[in-house]
């Protein structure tokens, strides 16, 4: 087991600077000048040089990701280029409500789907099982900006329970701040817990035809018993990779939600930066983002090892 | 006493009907033998016993079990019974465990699901099961996962959990069907003793005469879910009633007519052949081992001969028969077809690889099945230069399929379409298009019925007598392999330790690896004219 933690943090480390290099290649090398970039073509020459001058741009380019990565890893992102502060005090405000979005709809998405597809896979063909299946297949089909939009209809201009937008901080409290956050989480876990339920019944209802669920039968389980002590855990390996997969795309992919409901997070961070062109956020919210999927793989990759005794032998 | 009585039990799925009026009884301490091909409902019958059918069966009838009405039972009930009365034990045993919890644990459920007991002593009593399936535990805890264990080491923790209760009627489908000629002998012995000390009834199914006449005392033949015959084994089998039984026990010892006699040019030439294989490190900076699947291994083959190949699993038949096909490159040594090697310059030889084809084991999964037939057929057409185009092409396909018994119009269809013996005859059809002189048959009759099995050996040797074709004939059933084959090698971890005259080999033994595969290999005793008259 350790030898395979062991191996999977090596390869977490190599994903971790190949992409830093992708990234700083994609940003500032290919484009040729960051500067030009940043400011666009109609830029004076004495403007343009100022700012390689500011960004350190006339050095070479090895030693501007060494600069680049070697801040990242004692915390230091660089200063933002438009908002004249530094990009990881901006980060830190945003982390806040991002990561405790991603979070909520991840959570609400895992408990909805997980109950949701064990119901149905167990009574597979039943009024229940078509009715979770006709329910998910709208999850999946109606578009989470469209539901976000119905929902601040219904539940904040109609019945007044949530407020429309924004976020109230945390220094509001806990709860209020869970409240604020409570329409865009169910908004972005609507498709995800659609799309993981479906995973989890149709993973289920193969290792409900297994063998080995046979097997459990024949040495007298019950159907539930069989499926509870047998079914249940071999099932999940899929399903945990979804997870993995969706909690990714929520701590990235929260940009529309974020604009529907005002709530200043991180991908509306990166939706401003790149329209405002300010390179160094850009690189600086991406590479962090990269960094959280694949550190969620690698916790991904953990759990997989603690749910099957055959993965634990490093291979 | 009958402990299981069955009286006229039917049953139908959905309104299809699987099982007509079945009648049987096993007593207690009692082998019964249940024969049939795929499909005659020998295991829909133990599965009605256990009421563990596919959803939307309906059974009537009578199934007693300790003067016990299994039919009427509730749900609850049943549970109880299941593991508790009556063990069962499976074909399959690599799928048969939950691959996620460890044997001991596996076993040790059977006795907490039915009684009151605490996990530690759960857990004892599993030891103890698991070592009367001789699984001790000094050599195999039960922390073992199964994937740590063999297929024949999976199956006896199968055969623990069903008697760890120590029920009255055990029922094994196939136990031995996927294990190899000396696992399958262990466990049909382990079985029998455990019978007999606990008094157990035991309801044995399996296609394979030979094994259930060295085990039952008394036999049921099933045919499209009917019994055909029944009664005591020894005089069930000398005395056979119903032509279907009869059919049945011919086929099992059939010997094709092959009259082409092998000529002295060789064919295949094989030598001192070395494949390894790259295992993992051991440790991080350990140098990564190899497996040496094929080990110096040199033969012939000639012109015309038919040459058979048996071994275990694992123990390199596979892997030589890809380094002939030119799958894969050897290490060491030559192999070489009409004198030309199959492999040049690290890459296959396609002048080398158009004279041989191969047939595979599985009719069901060695074709693509959105294909049709022709195109199946057809496949091995890229290996020439000259493809024949148009109408050529299409006399070439309806010729190979004729040549197996099959029309020309069945090119047009697709192959689940067909049986498993005709989708076996496809294979061969495609092996047959481009005209090979040499065709390696790995393990090609094994998935198949015993009477399918005999007219597709028919087919062989009168394909082999009238296009002069040559054989590769690799299989784990010594009976099959005797019975179509001139010579014959033995091979163990990747070594041919005896080869010879088939007849020869299989009669005196000189290896004593050979000798205890013959030995373990079940046998009819008796013989094919006693049922011919």
């Amino acid at each position: 087991m350790l030898r395979y933690v062991i191996k999977k943090l090596l390869s977490l480390a190599v994903s971790l600077t190949v992409a830093s290099v992708v990234i700083f290649l994609a940003l500032e090398v290919v484009p040729g000048d960051p500067a030009a970039s940043m400011l666009g073509v109609n830029a004076q020459e004495d403007t343009l040089a100022a700012l390689r001058e500011e960004l350190g741009l006339n050095r070479g380019p090895l030693a501007r990701y060494g600069d680049w990565v070697g801040g990242m890893l004692v915390g230091d992102f660089g200063t933002s280029y438009t908002y004249r502060t530094p990009v990881s005090e901006m980060i830190a405000d945003r982390i806040w409500i991002s990561l405790p979005l991603a979070l909520l709809a991840l959570s609400l998405s895992t408990l909805i789907a997980i109950p949701a597809g064990i119901w149905a896979a167990s009574r597979r063909g039943s009024g229940v099982d078509l009715g979770v299946m006709g329910v998910t297949q709208l999850g999946v089909a109606i578009p989470n900006f469209w539901f976000a939009m119905l929902m601040v209809l219904v539940f904040a201009i109609n019945l007044r329970w949530f407020s429309a937008g924004g976020f109230v901080g945390w220094e509001a409290g806990f709860w209020p701040a869970i409240h604020s956050l409570t329409l865009p989480a169910i908004a972005l876990a609507l498709p995800q817990a659609s799309i993981l339920t479906r995973v989890m019944r149709s993973a289920l209802l193969d290792t409900l035809g297994e063998d080995f669920i046979r097997t459990a039968r024949a040495k007298g389980l019950s159907r539930a018993q069989a499926l509870w002590r047998h079914a249940l855990r071999n099932a999940l390996i899929p399903v945990l990779t979804i997870i993995g997969l969706q909690f990714s795309f929520l701590i990235a992919g929260a940009i529309i939600i974020e604009n529907v409901f005002f709530l200043p997070g991180l991908g509306r961070l990166v939706f401003q930066s790149i329209s405002a062109r300010d390179l160094i956020v850009v690189e600086s919210v991406v590479m962090l983002l990269v960094c959280a999927v694949i550190v969620v793989n690698f916790i991904v990759d953990i759990t997989y090892a603690i749910v099957d005794p055959r993965l634990r032998r490093a291979r | 006493m009958t402990l299981l009585r069955i009286d006229r039990l039917s049953m139908d799925v959905q309104g299809l009907p699987i099982l007509r009026e079945v009648s049987l009884g096993v007593d207690a301490g009692r082998i019964l033998g249940v024969i049939g091909e795929s499909g005659s409902g020998k295991s829909m019958t133990a599965l009605s016993v256990m009421q563990l059918l596919p959803s939307g069966a309906r059974c009537s009838g009578r199934i007693t079990l300790a003067g016990q009405e299994v039919l009427t039972l509730s749900e609850t009930a049943l549970c109880k019974m299941r593991g508790r009365d009556v063990g069962m034990v499976f074909q399959e045993p690599m799928t048969a465990l939950n691959p996620l919890k460890t044997i001991g644990a596996q076993v040790a459920e059977t006795i907490l699901i039915h009684e009151r007991v605490s996990r530690g002593e759960a857990m004892q009593r599993a030891a103890e099961a698991l070592a009367r399936a001789e699984l001790p535990q000094d050599r195999f805890p039960m922390s073992r996962y199964p994937h740590e264990l063999s297929g024949g080491q999976r199956q006896r923790v199968v055969i623990a959990m069903a008697i760890a209760l120590r029920p009255r009627l055990l029922i094994a489908d196939e136990p031995t069907t996927a294990l190899d000629v000396t696992t399958q002998a262990e466990i049909l012995k382990l079985l029998k003793r455990l019978v007999a000390e606990d008094g157990m009834a035991c309801m044995l199914i399996s296609h394979d005469l030979a094994v259930v006449a060295d085990m039952a005392d008394d036999i049921v033949i099933m045919r499209d879910g009917e019994v055909v015959e029944n009664g005591p084994a020894d005089r069930l089998l000398t005395d056979l009633q119903h032509p279907y039984s009869k059919a049945l026990l011919a086929a099992s010892s059939h010997v094709p007519d092959r009259s082409a006699e092998p000529r002295e040019a060789s064919l295949l030439s094989v030598r001192d052949v070395v494949r390894d294989y790259a295992t993992p490190r051991t440790g991080w900076w350990g140098r990564a081992g190899t497996f040496r699947a094929v080990d110096g291994v040199s033969f012939d083959i000639r012109r015309g001969e038919s040459l058979g190949l048996v071994g275990e699993s694992g123990c390199g038949k596979s892997t030589l028969t890809r380094a002939i096909l030119g799958l894969e490159e050897v290490q060491a040594g030559t192999i070489e077809l009409n004198g030309q090697p199959v492999f040049t310059g690290h890459r296959p030889n396609r002048a080398v690889r158009r004279h041989m084809q191969v047939v595979f084991q599985d009719p069901y999964g060695s074709f693509n099945p959105r294909h049709r037939v022709d195109r199946l057929v057809s496949e091995p057409f890229h290996l020439l230069d000259d493809a024949p185009q148009g109408s050529a092409r299409s006399d070439a396909i309806a010729q190979a399929l004729e040549s197996v018994g099959l029309s020309a119009d069945d090119g047009r269809k697709f192959v689940h379409e067909f049986s498993g013996g005709q989708r076996q005859r496809i294979a061969i059809a495609r092996a047959l298009i481009i005209r090979p002189e040499l065709i390696i048959l790995d393990e090609a009759v094994s998935a198949l019925d015993v009477q399918v099995r005999a007219q597709i050996l028919d087919l062989l040797a009168e394909l082999g007598d009238s296009l002069g074709l040559t054989y590769l004939f690799i299989s784990h059933d010594l009976s099959v392999v005797r019975s179509i084959t001139d010579r014959v090698l033995v091979m163990q971890a990747g070594q041919i330790v005896e080869q010879g005259v088939t007849q020869d080999v299989f009669d005196a033994p000189r290896h004593t690896y050979t000798q205890q595969l013959v030995r373990a290999a079940p046998r009819l005793t008796v013989a094919p004219e006693r049922i011919a008259r």
